[in-house]
């Protein structure tokens, strides 16, 4: 196992079909027409010297080191910018072209430090290996002149000396080091998209810049680390790479943040992480990363992360820490004897969407099979469970239907309710490549999103519909789709019930549904929305993203349906470039939702009331299965409150600061005798645990997570677990010590298990992960490679279902009380409840939320920028300090809930979706006032939460 | 059975019904009674049942009668 090294072939691959055939160095290569002279020859093994190419990069030309001799041209032309000819004759190594990069790279030298030993890139360094390549003996010119190397130069300031620029924690910009290749400005702009960075300055004045020559820190920079990816020196160093070294060995891994699925090499030495790097053939990042993967990751090692188990009898007593032994026996001990006295439903259990596939899959195996009852449910409750129900009844499949790639075939970008810049930032950034080359773009938010004006990219249309009316502005985008004759009928009458459709075309056309009669409570003018659903429909290929803002909603799964509904009557599914894509939140909420985790569902989506699925379990587990579907997390805090569930174990998972209506989850937890919290941190959940099992991070264990577009990528262990076991390894110790007798030695027997179990999972294994890199399910025979579109040539439930939508408003209404509607999102640096990024430098970008508030609200009530507010609804009260901005509309006000101090979740209610009780965050009626600080129950709550994670000392050994 | 629980149920039963109505009652009520047999864990259909015995306050007609449906075709069964 050595350090991974990936080949640079220089420019980036041709899409084009038809081949050429040339010459270089008398060897015949045939590649795609559009292919530079330079990427052929490294598909042949030859490495034309090059500096300013890399191959995530357009060639640029400027280093004049990979000149090439092309018999019968003159000159000697850059080879990154010349592309392949039929017949062309090339030579890449002549005395000519011998004495051009030798004078060349003594001039680069001639400008840059020759501290190459102590230098933190040594053993990484292009430019080391470019002086290397063209036999680079001496630099005649010597350092004594104009330079940008010395801070003094002959007594005096060298003016053309910069410092170093430390402002950013993860990477170091050392100007001195800079050959001024542009590959970080490239970077910024071509893949990342942010153009932060530029060049000031003309000839040997160039220099990069970030911003208007500001500090990395201060300017517009994401972090996102395509820079410092793409530096062939030491100019744009990670900070660790400089404290550590180089690494020595690396292993393919997957990312634990988002529902992206970016694939990184963690890159080693020893059991130490140096820098995790994202990998150019992973299929969902393509080489991409943002701040949270790239470079959060040292959460994994902080203080606080608990590695002992601990137990407590009542939760105001401080916590003990103890064996695994008597931690697993106390969990084994407690579930019987509550099960006993209270009977076997009392109990049940949340899997983890942070965990891998196979963990979640044990723990659902564990509470059906082991506690005997139905009661699982996993975080998807609360963010994408209307996506499972929406797109299983009208397409039959409970997933979304492209894969990322698909994006470079779209024409028409349909986002709503999704800030992918944010949230899914290395799509985000895919996205936005495909939008300057052209696409056109579509937002439906209530807020304005970077992305609707954002540098080279502009949303055709900007929809700022009213919080809650999602059904309605859909609706009515079908509305002007079937009125104006746009529909696509030939693709409908092909592959959708055709009576159905009908149907549905005549509710949609009632003139309820119009724009016009719309706009007075969505709030979106009805031209606006007349143009866009135009440009959908016929603006070629339209794509649909959609993200928790289609499903946080009371009908969350009617919008999911209304989407679907636009996809299908547009013909917009079946091929690449087009579909309804869910943006998932977390890394493996795809995977947790595949795995069984509902209350309803074993693997694959099928019911627990059905005889003959439940047959193959049952027989294979040897246990009984409960016919009978089991209770939601909402409904195990009613039934928890009400006295009828009274034990649960949850991993992974912070349902006190994540769920909604914090002192209902609250007061569920108290009534509970005992809770098992198995996590990385004492989360704010574990104040009211009685145990606490310390789980293990992605870099500790092995397994499999599945992302956004159902692709299974392998996590792989790069360190030991500093708790001891993977957290795959302590549910089984758990089911052992209730005599259920597993003895699952690796998770891959656990994912042949669930390939046995699953129809779309039978082809899947750890080895055909390993021969094909990922896989996307449906994997079996009819699939055996996986499938990347979905629903081709029919869909997977036979025609499409067209349902009418009706739009239901939210019984959360505004009123003179509470005037104002909260809506609730998050923001690039920080993830979910935060319990990873809080713990890593990422907290410099977002320290803590704030509320968004528009300068007319906030002028009515005495607001300004920067200052407390107190936020008041039905449900309770928190304060925070407010931003005065016009990214909100007047009469919305905007908050993340990345922060346990803030506890967003406190005003947030008890609404949720009609059909999967996904609650409904994203609607909130309320009151901001002036404050002067934190509310007295933020006080009390934090006093509670460090109350309640004391640990008691261990006694003296005598 | 809390109070606040029951309320919880009878909002979600309403909540269901209405989303349900627009398909009209042929299809609509043997949907809602599916979906609630579908998803309701049996405490809650055994509240609901109680409730639905005890006068069903608060249920809206539609969810109602999906509600007598499903109770008399398990009552039934």
């Amino acid at each position: 196992m050595g350090l991974i090294k990936e080949i640079d072939f220089g420019t980036p691959a041709s899409k084009a079909v038809k081949m050429v055939t040339l010459t270089i160095d008398g060897v015949a290569v045939t590649v795609p027409e559009g292919t530079s002279i330079m990427r052929a020859a490294m598909e042949m093994g030859t490495a034309i010297p090059k500096l300013c190419a890399t191959d995530m990069l357009d060639a640029f030309g400027s280093c004049r080191l990979c000149l090439i001799e092309v018999e019968g041209r003159n000159g000697t032309p850059a080879s990154c910018t010349t592309p392949v000819a039929e017949g062309i004759v090339v030579h890449t190594q002549t005395e000519r072209l011998k004495s051009i990069r030798k004078g060349v790279m003594e001039l680069y030298i001639s400008d840059h430090p020759l501290d190459c030993l102590t230098c933190a890139a040594n053993g990484d360094c292009e430019l080391q290996d470019m002086a290397g390549a063209v036999g680079l003996r001496e630099v005649r010119y010597g350092y004594e002149g104009d330079n940008h190397v010395f801070a003094k130069q002959g007594g005096a300031a060298n003016d053309q000396w910069l410092p170093k620029d430390e402002s950013n924690p993860y990477f170091s910009y050392d100007p001195s080091k800079c050959i001024v290749c542009n590959r970080c400005v490239r970077a910024c702009e071509e893949v990342q998209g942010t153009f932060a960075l530029t060049i000031s300055g003309r000839g040997f004045d160039s220099r990069v810049s970030p911003g208007m020559s500001e500090a990395f820190f201060e300017s517009e920079c994401v972090s996102c680390g395509a820079c410092v990816q793409a530096c062939p020196t030491a100019t744009l160093t990670e900070k660790k790479v400089i404290e550590v070294g180089q690494p020595e060995h690396s292993v393919i891994t997957t990312c634990a943040y988002c529902g992206v699925g970016c694939t990184f090499k963690a890159e080693m030495r020893g059991e130490e992480l140096v820098r995790m790097v994202p990998w150019k053939d992973g299929k969902a990042n393509r080489g991409h990363s943002c701040v949270k993967g790239r470079f959060a990751w040292g959460y994994a090692s902080h203080r606080d992360r608990i590695t002992k188990p601990m137990v407590r009898d009542k939760i105001t007593d401080p916590w003990r820490e103890t064996t695994w032994e008597e931690a697993i026996g106390r969990v084994a001990s407690e579930f019987n004897r509550i099960q006993d006295k209270y009977g076997r439903t009392a109990v049940g259990g949340i899997t983890s969407s942070r965990c891998t596939n196979e963990e979640t899959f044990l723990v659902q195996k564990l509470i059906r099979a082991g506690f005997g009852t139905n009661n699982v449910d996993t975080c998807a409750r609360v963010c994408h469970s209307p996506t499972g129900y929406g797109l299983k009844t009208t397409f039959g499949t409970s997933a979304g239907t492209q894969d990322f790639d698909s994006v470079e075939d779209t024409d028409v970008i349909l986002v709503i309710g999704a800030n992918p810049t944010d949230g899914h930032p290395v799509f985000g950034s895919r996205m936005k490549k495909r939008l300057r080359e052209g696409a056109r773009l579509i937002v439906v938010d209530p807020r304005r999103i970077d992305l609707v004006r954002t540098p080279h990219v502009k949303a055709d249309h900007h929809l700022a519909l009213r919080p809650g009316t999602n059904v309605a502005v859909v609706t009515s985008m079908a509305h002007v789709i079937v009125t104006e004759g746009l529909a696509d009928e030939a693709f409908i009458a092909e592959r959708c019930d055709l009576l159905e459709y009908r149907e549905w075309a005549a509710f949609v056309a009632d003139p309820r549904h119009a724009p016009e009669t719309t706009q007075a409570f969505t709030g979106v003018p009805a031209e606006e929305l007349r143009r866009a659903a135009r440009l959908y429909a016929t603006g070629g290929n339209g794509a649909i993203y959609y993200g928790l803002g289609v499903t946080e909603h009371s009908q969350g799964s009617t919008t999911v349906m209304a989407i679907a509904n636009l996809a299908m009557a547009t013909g917009n599914i079946g091929r690449p470039g087009v579909g309804v894509n869910p943006l998932r939140g977390q890394n493996n909420v795809q995977g947790a939702c595949d795995m069984g985790s509902f209350p309803h569902e074993l693997t694959g989506y099928r019911h627990v009331n059905d005889d003959a699925t439940r047959a193959i379990f049952e027989t294979l587990w040897g246990r009984p299965l409960d016919k009978e579907p089991g209770l939601r997390i909402p409904n195990m805090l009613d039934a928890a409150v009400d006295g009828t569930f009274k034990a649960i174990y949850i991993q992974g998972e912070d349902i006190l600061q994540s769920d909604p209506n914090t002192t209902h989850v609250a007061a569920g937890l108290e009534a509970m005798e005992c809770v098992v919290v198995q996590d990385l941190f004492l989360n704010e959940t574990a104040n009211y645990a009685h145990v606490f099992l310390p789980g293990s991070t992605f870099l500790e264990k092995d397994g499999t997570f599945t992302n956004a577009e159902r692709r299974i990528q392998r996590v792989r262990r790069v360190m030991s677990p500093k708790n001891g076991y993977a957290d795959w390894e302590i549910t089984q110790l758990i089911a052992n010590a209730l005599g259920l007798g597993w003895a699952y030695a690796h998770p891959s027997e656990i994912m042949d298990e669930i390939a046995y179990l699953t129809p779309t999972f039978t082809g899947v294994s750890f080895e055909t992960l390993e021969r094909l890199g990922s896989v996307q399910w449906p994997c079996n025979e009819e699939h055996p490679e996986g499938t990347p579109i979905m629903h081709v040539d029919r869909f997977v439930r036979g025609r499409g279902q067209f349902v009418l939508t009706e739009y239901v408003p939210t019984d959360e209404r505004t009123g003179a009380r509470f005037p104002l509607i909260l809506t609730t999102g998050r923001i690039l640096s920080q993830y979910n409840v935060g319990a990873q990024t809080r713990r890593t430098d990422n907290s410099l970008w977002h320290e803590e939320d704030r509320l968004e508030i528009h300068p007319h609200d906030a002028e009515q009530r005495g607001v300004n920028d920067g200052e407390w507010v107190k936020i008041q609804s039905r449900a309770g009260e928190t304060a925070l300090r407010a931003v005065v901005t016009d990214r909100v509309a007047p009469g919305v006000v905007y908050t993340t809930f990345h922060h346990p101090l803030t506890q967003a979740n406190v005003i947030t209610t008890d609404f949720s979706d009609w059909a999967t009780n996904c609650p409904e965050y994203k609607v909130t009626a309320v009151q901001v006032s002036p404050s002067n600080g934190p509310t007295r129950y933020q006080e009390d709550y934090d006093a509670f939460t460090k109350q309640s994670r004391r640990i008691a000392t261990a006694e003296a050994a005598e | 059975m809390s109070h606040k629980t029951l309320d919880t149920l009878v909002m979600m039963a309403n909540q269901i019904a209405r989303n349900m109505m627009i398909q009209g009652e042929e299809r609509a009520l043997p949907q809602i009674s599916e979906h609630i047999r579908l998803y309701w864990d049996p405490r809650m259909r055994k509240a609901i049942d109680a409730h639905l015995d005890a006068g069903g306050e608060g249920l809206d007609d539609l969810a109602r009668r999906a509600l007598t449906a499903l109770r008399d075709e398990r009552a039934a069964s």
